[in-house]
């Protein structure tokens, strides 16, 4: 089976273990769940944000072992053993690379999807630490900005991957 | 959260401390020092103004009472109250009002929360407490107060060199009078109104802390997800829950009335599944099985109702505004030109789809949500649970953008209702289909103009239908054409000098809920309006940016007691004196954008320079789009330029990326955005049919050009969008010689 471009050998037997922001959690609950509300629920992790549903937004997106998912069609199954970061987790003082830039850039408006953009720029810049503007294109396209924030978004990548 | 009781017996110390001033008037100081001593406990803060309090902690408290959703206001307001009170910026908090009448108008739209008074309340409330502080210290130190200076959150003594910090004065200071006139800084001393400053909100924004209506809670609090009726008037006609209550999580289905049409803020009604968890909540919805009442808007349909719209934009409607005599001059043009608009409706979409969480008990009720209108929330609360008004405390939380959709608190409503039904706090979580379906769309528009040019390429006449439903039929029966407030948003204050002029406006009724959207009426009607000079233009064989210049004509103010206007034309609730309708100003933002953007240069085969001005939110904006389109059609948009005059500018870096902001909504608005009707249902139901601009489409760069010219703050969240879609298609038709009249453009080219 492929959830979100994750591949689920087998459906992992309850309670199954994960690693939410580096902590060791057990979950016993509805396999079918999405991550994003165990977060949100369960968690209270909260920085995560709801915007579709559908991972048609990506306001939802964190990270699993690293790479840019939509935590709301992310089955929990799918994540058992898996390290989940969310943007509570990406630096503990607010200083990562990204975070760092943004605030130089004074990207956020409202401020609801800045989140799920902040953790796709940050996988992306793992994978790729000298994007190109296609790069950025193909990776940030997945969350969308209502408050029209694109153009810094853009800018404060580049000044991030100039940074590492 | 705040308790009720330390929020009465804040009340209760500020009445007591108007009731001191009012005393004041005649009292003696000693009598007016020991009356106050009586309501002031050890410790309490200086609160010169229901904005500010001031602790002996030296902490200041700036009470903001307009909801933030990506504009600033908060920090925007703190710069102000900063400014005057001569604070050390790191010394400031802000704390969010409730809804209450004593902060006036606290409706966070229309683009007034600087404008509309708050930048002047701010700065008074701000200078009053300085004056205050800087009386305490001279009492202290026994010198005349002429000889001591606030700054940087103390008072300072020059000669013996001296200071006293803010909260060390708070005990002395709060039993002085407040003054009603205080002396207000001259701009130029001005630390924080006009400068750099990043936001208050930031750090928590980029950690993910910042608490949004989706984010609120409540102990104790349940989810609910609510299933709406398809269609506008419909309700339940019979309704199984068995499937619903058996998912693991689900605790009841509860049936909301749905509410007549015109619903207004009241509820649409339907299902809902309240749940331990928003996902056992959301399959429960999934899980419903609901059949719907017969509705009058049952036949609705956005291609049906297009051709009516256009049928009735083709006839004569109620003239609005009249000068000279436009059918003869029509009769008799040297060129006839014609063209018609349509705009479709829209979804604000804000990325937080509308929440609220609620507890009601014997008390009251009070509840948490991301609102444009606390007021509005806690009286239509008030209203559906039949309690007064002062038995709601709602709370405000950020907003996930909002953009005209949450002035309507239908949703906090829901989870009041919901929560007294439970006997338990409630949090009504909509989903994105609920925003896309179940909202107030932006109207819809199709306009109709004709315009007549003499011999020589003059504008002589020019008429101007417009058929679009009214947001007042939202809120009662037989509005069936635009309200004189929305045609004053761009047709009734057209500026130009044509001799022959004529608008009307044609018969359009509402099939839906119809709700302000950024800018309102002024999205559609900048489009049909630039979009047909661009066509004069080039009927005329002249440069559109010439064009205009020359229909702006001389610079001067216009006369709105001569435009031929049938009624008093509205000016954004302001006054035509202290913001009249000046064409400098639009000739100024003009001449700025083109100038910058290069307008006039040669440009490769497929590439082309639009442009657009337009006022709104006595505000000046000008755009120039250069769009290239490919050999199959594919629109890239390389640059936008952008030049407005705001008048004057308190946060300059929030009012660039409000503008930033507005150019991609109105590209949004003009390339992919339209939500139809088909049988009445909504067609579209979340971000991949309702379409709004990604990065990958978004332009290279956006260049805005601040071209204030200072005088009284015009608004900033709106007057950005309106000039941006005709900007694109005049860019389009300069590039590929089409013409786009119908809106969005994405599935046209």
């Amino acid at each position: 089976m492929i959830v979100n471009h994750m591949i689920i050998h087998r459906l992992p037997s309850l309670p199954m273990r994960l690693t939410v922001n580096g902590t060791p959690r057990t979950y016993d609950g509805d396999p079918t769940q999405p991550l994003l509300w165990y977060l949100r629920d369960e968690l209270e992790l909260t920085g995560t944000k709801f915007g579709c549903g559908i991972s048609a937004c990506g306001a939802c997106t964190v990270h699993v072992d690293g790479h840019a998912v939509q935590s709301c069609v992310t089955p929990m199954m799918a994540v058992a053993d898996r390290r989940v970061t969310t943007i509570e987790g990406l630096s503990a003082k607010g200083d990562h690379p990204v975070q760092k830039a943004w605030a130089d850039a004074d990207v956020p408006q409202c401020g609801y999807c800045q989140s799920g953009q902040m953790m796709a720029a940050a996988a992306l810049l793992r994978q790729k630490p000298k994007p190109t503007e296609a790069d950025i294109d193909s990776a940030m396209s997945m969350v969308i900005c209502r408050c029209g924030t694109y153009t810094r978004i853009r800018a404060a990548i580049v000044a991030a991957a100039r940074e590492r | 959260m705040t308790t009720t009781s330390n929020l009465e017996r804040r009340t209760f110390l500020q009445q007591l401390a108007a009731g001191g001033l009012v005393l004041a008037v005649g009292a003696t100081g000693v009598r007016r020092l020991d009356a106050m001593s009586l309501f002031f406990a050890a410790g309490d803060p200086l609160q010169p103004s229901v904005h500010l309090s001031i602790g002996e902690d030296g902490l200041v408290t700036v009470v903001c009472h307009r909801s933030e959703m990506g504009q600033g206001v908060r920090t925007a307001l703190c710069m102000v109250m900063a400014d005057e009170l001569e604070a050390d910026w790191k010394t400031i908090r802000i704390e969010q009002a409730i809804g209450d009448p004593k902060y006036g108008d606290q409706n966070t739209d229309g683009s007034t929360s600087i404008r509309s008074g708050s930048y002047t309340r701010f700065r008074l409330a701000g200078a009053a407490a300085r004056a205050m502080l800087a009386r305490a210290a001279a009492a202290e130190w026994g010198v005349p107060v002429g000889d001591v200076t606030a700054r940087h959150g103390a008072v300072v003594h020059a000669a013996p060199n001296r200071s006293l910090p803010f909260g060390k004065l708070v005990a002395r200071a709060r039993t002085l009078p407040v003054p009603a006139a205080p002396k207000l800084k001259d701009a130029s001393q001005f630390r924080f109104i006009g400068k750099e400053v990043a936001g208050l909100d930031l750090h928590d924004m980029l950690t993910g802390k910042a608490i949004f209506g989706q984010d609120a809670k409540m102990a104790g609090m349940k989810i609910a997800v609510i299933l709406h009726p398809p269609v506008y008037g419909s309700k339940v006609a019979t309704l199984d829950a068995s499937a619903a209550l058996k998912i693991k999580g689900v605790e009841r289905v509860i049936e909301i009335p749905t509410t007549p049409i015109p619903s207004g803020f009241q509820p649409l009604g339907g299902v809902a599944v309240i749940a331990n968890g928003t996902w056992a909540a959301l399959q429960g919805r999934n899980a419903l099985k609901v059949t719907w009442t017969a509705s009058p808007n049952d036949s609705h349909d956005s291609a049906a109702y297009r051709a009516e719209l256009q049928a009735s934009a083709r006839t004569r409607g109620r003239v609005v505004r009249t000068q000279g005599d436009v059918a003869a001059a029509l009769a008799g043009a040297a060129k006839k030109v014609t063209a018609e608009y349509y705009a479709p409706h829209l979804a604000q979409a804000p990325m937080e789809p509308p929440a609220a969480v609620a507890s009601v008990t014997a008390d009251g009720c009070e509840c948490w949500a991301c609102t444009q209108n606390p007021q509005e929330a806690r009286d239509s609360v008030a209203a559906a649970l039949k309690i007064p008004k002062e038995k709601v405390i709602c709370h405000v939380t950020l907003l996930g953008g909002a953009f005209g959709r949450k002035s309507k608190p239908d949703y906090v409503v829901e989870a009041a209702l919901l929560s007294r039904e439970m006997k338990a706090p409630v949090k009504v979580v909509r989903t994105r289909e609920d925003d896309i379906q179940n909202g107030y769309p932006h109207t819809v528009a199709f306009q109709h103009l004709e315009g007549a040019l003499d011999a020589t390429g003059k504008v002589t006449a020019w008429l101007h239908r417009v058929a679009s439903p009214t947001i007042n039929s939202t809120f009662a029966p037989g509005q069936t054409d635009l309200s004189d407030g929305e045609l004053a948003l761009g047709i009734l204050d057209l500026p130009y000098a044509i001799p022959n002029l004529q608008a009307e406006s044609c018969k359009a009724e509402g099939h839906s809920r119809i709700g302000w959207f950024r800018a309102v009426s002024n999205v559609p009607h900048a489009f049909a309006i630039s979009s047909f000079i661009d066509e004069l233009a080039q009927a005329a064989g002249k440069d559109p940016r010439d064009l205009i210049l020359e229909l702006l004509g001389p610079d001067r103010i216009v006369d709105m007691t001569k435009v031929g206007a049938v009624k008093p034309v509205d000016n954004y609730g302001d006054s035509w004196d202290a913001h009249p309708l000046d064409t400098a100003r639009y000739r100024k933002v003009l001449e700025v954008v083109t100038k910058e953007a290069g307008w006039g240069k040669k440009l490769p085969k497929g590439e082309g320079l639009g442009v657009a001005v337009h006022r709104s939110f006595l505000t000046y904006v000008a755009v120039v789009v250069h769009a290239r389109v490919s050999a199959k059609g594919e629109i890239v948009i390389p640059r936008v330029d952008i030049a407005m005059d705001c008048g004057f500018v308190v946060h300059p870096e929030r009012v660039r990326s409000q503008a930033e902001g507005a150019v991609i909504m109105g590209l949004s608005n003009a390339i992919t955005s339209e939500l139809s009707f088909k049988k009445g249902r909504v067609v579209q139901s979340n971000y991949h049919d309702y379409e709004v601009l990604r990065m990958s489409a978004a332009p290279r760069a956006i260049h805005v050009h601040l071209a204030a010219s200072g005088g009284a703050p015009g608004g900033v969240g709106e007057p950005g969008v309106p000039p941006v879609a005709p900007a694109l298609v005049n860019a389009i038709f300069a590039a590929t010689g089409k013409r786009i009249r119908s809106l969005p453009v994405g599935k046209r080219l």
